[in-house]
């Protein structure tokens, strides 16, 4: 057995008091951090979940027509520069764009979509609703609508169309019904309903009628056209990356979702912010239980240091065996910690459910997140123990044998 | 008969504390050897330099001129690491309180200074550290802990740990300064025992002129100068 690793269990063992005091604060603080990582982490997951369900990651569209002042004469200036009210447009060659984007690495799907405005009607009732014709296959690879289909089925050919929940109350339409949809134009085409969804969100949920890309293309007229691309990313935060990727290497306009909800990302971020500003307060909290207990304990061992020097004991040997000890008051710590942390979070999850039994809180309990744990409780401890360490190093063998 | 060899040799040792006006002298040239096998006795009252000299002599401090050799080698060319292994191999210490360490058993006491040379502990050091128990009479008490053994069993523990790393001399500072006398007389019995049968070299440091008439040459030290450096016919 190491030296070391000998002597320094054998301190932590025989200073009960003070090894359960130092290791009570560590656990303590790793059971926060634990605790509020995986809280605030699975909030931010479902939040951006709840965001995305019913949202393309990026939506690829015709670059935005900029406005410029017509040829003036001399002396002349514009007192505005206004642009003109534009019609639906088309992605150029949208099918080459689709295939390019596809394959573009981090990319999972991409969808075309055609999509405007009109009026759902059935019978008297009307309401105004967003028409937007998909490919249904590769639709619900972008937007995950399967599990979302409350009646029915998502099924989109021929006349079938596929409507919100809210919209289906409001006109009174359950499956198999049908439902007829006009712009403002005067084009349009009456639709079977196949299937009603529930996408979490509400005005989606009372605006958006899918029906198949080339009904809308005709309804919208847009022959052949594509309004936007849609697309789903591997990881939710490169969308923007990817976003300003597609916009140069195709000129054409991409916004994310991030940009789309900036809000919801400075409010993300500033919550993650405070949680690291927190958690950073409670390592350095740790750091200083630990340093404090261990230079208490250097001080009470003043003597047995000098005995162990006189006796052939280098102070880099002395020093390790401190060192030893914050890094094993750390590591068991941490272990305590995520159980603590662990249960917390769990109980917490538990607390408040859904009607669909989903927790309130969710809570994201990963590996990722005890390897770190562990990595920081050891760090910290290994760090704090430095300066009692050191100072023990530093004894003077002759006058802490004499003295004290 | 050839002289026995060198063990430890100081050459024109001195020692100040502070500075300027606040400089102490407390050695003001030492210079004497011990040699291999002697038993000898460093006397002198109170605030005559015994302490830091043996201090200089165990190596745990450096003189402020002058050169210490052990075994011919000049401990001056030494860095600090090196001293402190140096000392350890060399040198057992055994102070007034025992200064065992309070968490660990005699046995593990004794073997402290092997692991911490070697930097790990392993059967051949507990075989060895119950051997030189068996020497101090403490076999029974090999797993008792330091806080469990009486002052005089605590000392021979220490006498036992000084012994661990073979060294050349033990250096003793007032080994029985904290035991009643039959217990003192049994200490230093055993020193005298351990230096008749191991060979090793004693330099016991003592007020107490009893025990000093019992070592084989007894060193005076006043005012930080050797006065007195004399062969001694110990009682028997």
């Amino acid at each position: 057995m190491p030296f070391e690793w000998f002597v320094a269990m054998r301190y932590l063992r025989e200073g009960r008091a003070q090894t359960a005091l130092v290791l009570g604060g560590t656990t303590m603080g790793v059971a926060v951090l634990v605790f509020l990582t995986a809280l605030i982490s699975g909030l931010q997951r479902s939040l951006v979940a709840q965001t995305l369900s019913s949202q393309a990651h990026i939506l690829v569209k015709a670059p935005e027509r900029v406005a410029r002042p017509l040829a003036l004469e001399a002396g002349l200036a514009a007192d505005r520069v206004q642009r003109t009210p534009d019609r639906i447009r088309s992605v150029e060659q949208w099918q080459q764009v689709l295939e390019a984007v596809a394959r573009m690495p981090g990319v999972v799907a991409a969808t075309p979509t055609a999509a405007g405005s009109a009026f759902a009607s059935r019978g008297e009732a009307s309401k105004p609703v967003a028409v937007r014709g998909v490919d249904d296959e590769t639709f619900a690879r972008v937007i995950e609508i399967g599990p979302k289909i409350r009646a029915g089925r998502f099924r989109l050919d021929g006349t079938s169309a596929v409507i919100g929940s809210v919209l289906a109350d409001d006109l009174g339409i359950a499956v198999g019904d049908k439902l007829r949809l006009a712009t403002p134009e005067g084009r349009g085409d009456t639709f079977v309903v196949e299937g009603i969804f529930d996408l979490g969100n509400r005005d989606v949920n009372q605006r958006w009628v899918l029906v198949p890309l080339r009904s809308a293309q005709a309804i919208l007229d847009l022959p052949g056209g594509a309004t936007t691309i849609e697309v789903r990313v591997a990881d939710v935060f490169a969308a923007e990356r990817i976003a300003r990727q597609i916009e140069r290497d195709h000129g054409l306009g991409a916004d994310s979702w991030m940009k789309l909800n900036e809000q919801l990302l400075v409010a993300l971020r500033s919550q993650s912010a405070s949680s690291y500003l927190i958690q950073a307060l409670v390592v350095v909290a740790v750091a200083l239980g630990i340093a404090s207990v261990l230079g208490v304990s250097v001080i009470q061992k003043s003597r047995e240091i000098g005995i162990l020097r006189a006796t052939g004991t280098s102070t880099r040997r002395i020093q390790r065996i401190f060192l030893l000890e914050g890094a094993v008051v750390g590591a068991a710590g941490s272990v305590f910690g995520g159980l603590v942390g662990t249960s917390f979070a769990v109980a917490f999850a538990n607390l408040a459910k859904s009607p669909t039994g989903e927790p309130v809180f969710p809570v994201d309990l990963t590996p990722g997140l005890f390897l770190a744990a562990f990595a920081i409780a050891i760090a910290t401890g290994t760090l704090a123990a430095w300066f009692p360490a050191s100072r023990a190093a530093r004894l003077d063998p002759a006058e802490v044998i004499r003295y004290g | 008969m050839a002289e026995a060899s060198p063990v430890l040799e100081l050459r024109g040792v001195t020692k100040d504390f502070g500075a300027g006006e606040a400089r102490a002298k407390v050695l003001q040239g030492v210079d004497f050897t011990l040699r291999r096998g002697e038993f000898a006795a460093l006397v002198g009252p109170s605030g005559s330099g015994k302490s830091t000299l043996l201090n200089i002599m165990g190596l745990l401090d450096r003189p402020t001129t002058g050169r210490v050799l052990v075994c011919g080698e000049d401990t001056a060319k030494l860095g600090d690491e090196a001293l402190t292994r140096y000392r350890g191999r060399a040198i057992g210490f055994v102070f007034q309180f025992h200064h065992l360490l309070p968490e660990f058993t005699a046995l593990e006491n004794v073997m402290l200074p092997m692991a911490a040379d070697r930097g790990r502990l392993d059967d051949s050091m507990r075989e060895c550290g119950a051997v030189l128990l068996d020497l101090v009479g403490l076999r029974p008490k090999l797993h008792a802990r330091a806080t469990e053994l009486s002052g005089g069993q605590a000392q021979r523990v220490a006498i036992a740990r000084s012994l661990a790393m073979n060294p050349r001399v033990v250096l003793a500072d007032e080994p029985t300064g904290n035991l009643d006398t039959q217990t003192s007389d049994e200490v230093f019995a055993m020193l005298r025992d351990v230096n008749r049968r191991q060979g090793v070299t004693f330099l016991v440091v003592t007020h107490d002129s009893r025990l000093a008439a019992r070592c084989d040459r007894i060193i005076d030290l006043v005012d930080g100068r050797v006065v007195s450096d004399r062969p001694n016919r110990p009682l028997p």
